[in-house]
């Protein structure tokens, strides 16, 4: 495929393959979506924005520079961000291609990393010599402040120029809690969300922490998709269950959407709103709970994104389209053209597709009623399901946030 | 204490006038409150005062914008509401338009039209997940008689807010079905730096206080969040 090596959100060039449930496969143009949906379609998409996440500065016991690429911290509180997962590279920047990039000096817990205004200290090496968990020595306030100034969108070879912001932050950005845009998501614009409207299409979103998608590095690119936390709001919850009662389909704009509801929904039975950490790798032998459509960049086979398709259509549909991506002139990367695949008829699992989330009733702490929460609750120690709107939230599951 | 219930509300100019007025109203009613103002020390002072985020940083710069929107969303988790107070007057002392620059026409024009749509665009996706998830969703813009009344030696400023009128009804047009909300308010000749630096002889007695027009405001702001929400910033009773 040619690579897209300008940071255009949306073209009229831009081009869709729609790869529908029987395996059938149409080139079209992007500007054609909505008229591949259905009325009654739920479109969920990732509404992080994507952090400025690479900073550049020098490694204090060896005076090298480095590159540190934020690309994982526990939660998406907004007041937790003093402490990531980062993978570092040496001198030079992305004009190289991460696989002919400089190693860091050899790091090793306690070595400070002064980053423009901020310095940060490796508190472990996490199994690989280039991927540390790091502090900030700053306040909350001093690292938002020093992102803002100084960091920069992680960025590839196949882009020279320096990304901004602008670039990366798709229409419907929201939170900052990516480390890398949900791109998926640079085909909506507001136009387009009309459009849905009009069609009767339901528009809902997830928060996910979309991740890096390549070290450079065979070895750490083998850990890829890291853990992403993520956050399910009560109205994406409502509006999926009410398609699923009502036989309608969920489409999910990007991979990260894929991987916060079928995460949630293998925990639970079905879609549930609040807070949790999607740590499982999606594939040929997934058996979908949720998703019915996945609208995605198009991928380069061996990528993990590109696995997750497989959960959608099977390998000889995915071998054909790919022939197509190469001969139609399509472009890749994340300014690249889409692909829209409806999940394979073969690839429909009855048995685990459900609409209601497990619960029983559980005895309220404080007031002694009983009230229904979240079944995992009882038998999980640790914090399966982290609610964030306890306003918002039935008691019951209010109780499953407090008991954290 | 912080909590998800708590309105998140970010105002431009926050460290003087109607804007210092507004993080000490809306802190009091127990909003989150991140501000954006230029000058440093300022900034930090004010934020220690009250309790709010402060955001070091100028409306009228193009680079400034995703900064600050990114500042602002992380630090609050998301935003209810967005007010774009900082402004810029033109020409000082006030001038004839035959006789202002053209340099501080297209300074008021940046700082009171271009980068309030700047801002609102960066943080529109914000915006709307707060409508979507019913938390309510208001863009408040502060306006200006001047905006309404041609009075003379306020070319500038008055077209300028003139602009800024327009733009909030049109956006107001264009977002309702996304359920954000948006309102330009005059808040009224009061008695701050800005107008000093306009009239400088005016009677300070007549003047109103930035503290009467944050009330209002505030109001203004509480009516248009849903009645449900707790946190919403309630008038003072």
């Amino acid at each position: 495929m040619i690579a897209a090596d300008r940071p255009v959100q949306r073209s009229v060039e831009s081009k869709l393959l729609y790869v529908d449930a029987t395996g059938r496969i149409q080139s079209v143009p992007r500007s054609s979506l909505v008229a591949l949906l259905q009325p009654g379609d739920v479109v969920i998409a990732n509404d992080a924005a994507t952090l400025p996440a690479s900073l550049t500065g020098v490694h204090l016991p060896t005076g090298i520079e480095v590159e540190v690429r934020l690309a994982a911290r526990a939660s998406l509180a907004s007041d937790a961000v003093l402490r990531f997962n980062a993978v570092v590279f040496g001198p030079g920047d992305h004009r190289t291609r991460t696989e002919d990039r400089a190693l860091p000096p050899p790091l090793a817990p306690g070595q400070h990393l002064r980053l423009g205004s901020l310095t940060a200290v490796i508190e472990k090496l996490l199994g690989h010599p280039r991927l540390i968990a790091l502090r900030f020595e700053n306040s909350t306030a001093e690292v938002w402040a020093g992102l803002a100034q100084q960091g920069r969108p992680i960025q590839y070879a196949h882009m020279p120029q320096a990304l901004q912001l602008w670039d990366v932050w798709t229409p419907i950005a929201a939170q900052p809690v990516a480390y890398e845009p949900p791109s998926a998501g640079f085909a909506l614009d507001w136009q387009l969300l009309s459009a849905f409207a009009t069609k009767g299409i339901v528009f809902a979103t997830i928060t996910h922490a979309a991740g890096i998608s390549s070290t450079g590095d065979a070895e750490l690119d083998q850990l890829l998709p890291f853990d992403e936390p993520y956050r399910i709001p009560v109205a994406t919850e409502k509006a999926l269950r009410r398609a699923c009662r009502e036989g309608r389909r969920a489409v999910a704009i990007g991979t990260t959407v894929v991987r916060a509801l079928e995460h949630s929904a293998s925990r639970y039975g079905a879609v549930l709103a609040g807070e949790g950490v999607a740590d499982q790798r999606i594939g040929p032998h997934t058996a979908l709970r949720v998703v019915d459509a996945i609208l995605s960049g198009t991928h380069e086979p061996g990528t993990s994104h590109y696995d997750l398709l497989h959960a959608f259509t099977d390998q000889r549909v995915l071998r054909r389209a790919d022939r197509v991506l190469e001969t139609s002139g399509f472009r890749t990367h994340e300014f690249g053209d889409s692909v829209l695949i409806e999940r394979a008829s073969d690839k429909y699992s009855s048995d685990v597709r459900r609409c209601e989330a497990d619960v029983i009733f559980l005895p309220n702490a404080r007031t002694g009623r009983t009230v229904r929460g979240a079944y995992t609750s009882r038998f999980s120690r640790t914090p399966a399901h982290v609610v964030q709107e306890p306003r918002r939230l039935s008691s019951a599951r209010r109780l499953v946030g407090c008991t954290c | 204490m912080q909590t998800d219930m708590q309105t998140r509300v970010l105002i431009t100019g926050g460290t003087s006038g109607l804007g210092l007025a507004l993080v000490r109203e809306l802190t009091a009613r127990g909003a989150r409150v991140a501000f954006v103002a230029r000058t440093g020390e300022r900034v930090a002072a004010v934020a220690r005062e009250y309790g709010a985020h402060g955001i070091v940083g100028d409306v009228a710069q193009k680079q400034n914008i995703h900064r600050i929107a990114l500042q602002a969303a992380g630090l609050l988790g998301g935003l209810d509401v967005l007010v774009n107070n900082a402004s810029d007057l033109g020409p000082t002392p006030l001038a004839l338009l035959g006789d202002t620059e053209c340099e501080d026409f297209e300074r008021a024009l940046v700082t009171n039209v271009l980068g309030p749509f700047r801002l609102t665009k960066a943080l529109l996706g914000s915006l709307a997940a707060s409508a979507r998830e019913g938390r309510g969703s208001v863009v408040l813009n502060i306006s200006s008689d001047a905006a309404v009344n041609a009075y003379a030696r306020w070319g500038a400023y008055g077209s300028s807010k003139a602009a800024l009128a327009h733009l909030t009804r049109i956006w107001n047009e264009e977002m309702a079905a996304h359920g954000v909300k948006f309102l330009a308010l005059d808040p009224g000749d009061m008695d701050t730096p800005m107008h000093a630096l306009a009239i400088p002889d005016a009677d300070r007695a007549t003047l109103k206080q930035p503290s009467i027009s944050a009330r209002e405001i505030a109001d203004a702001i509480a009516d248009l969040l849903p009645v449900a929400l707790p946190s919403a910033v309630r008038r003072a009773s």
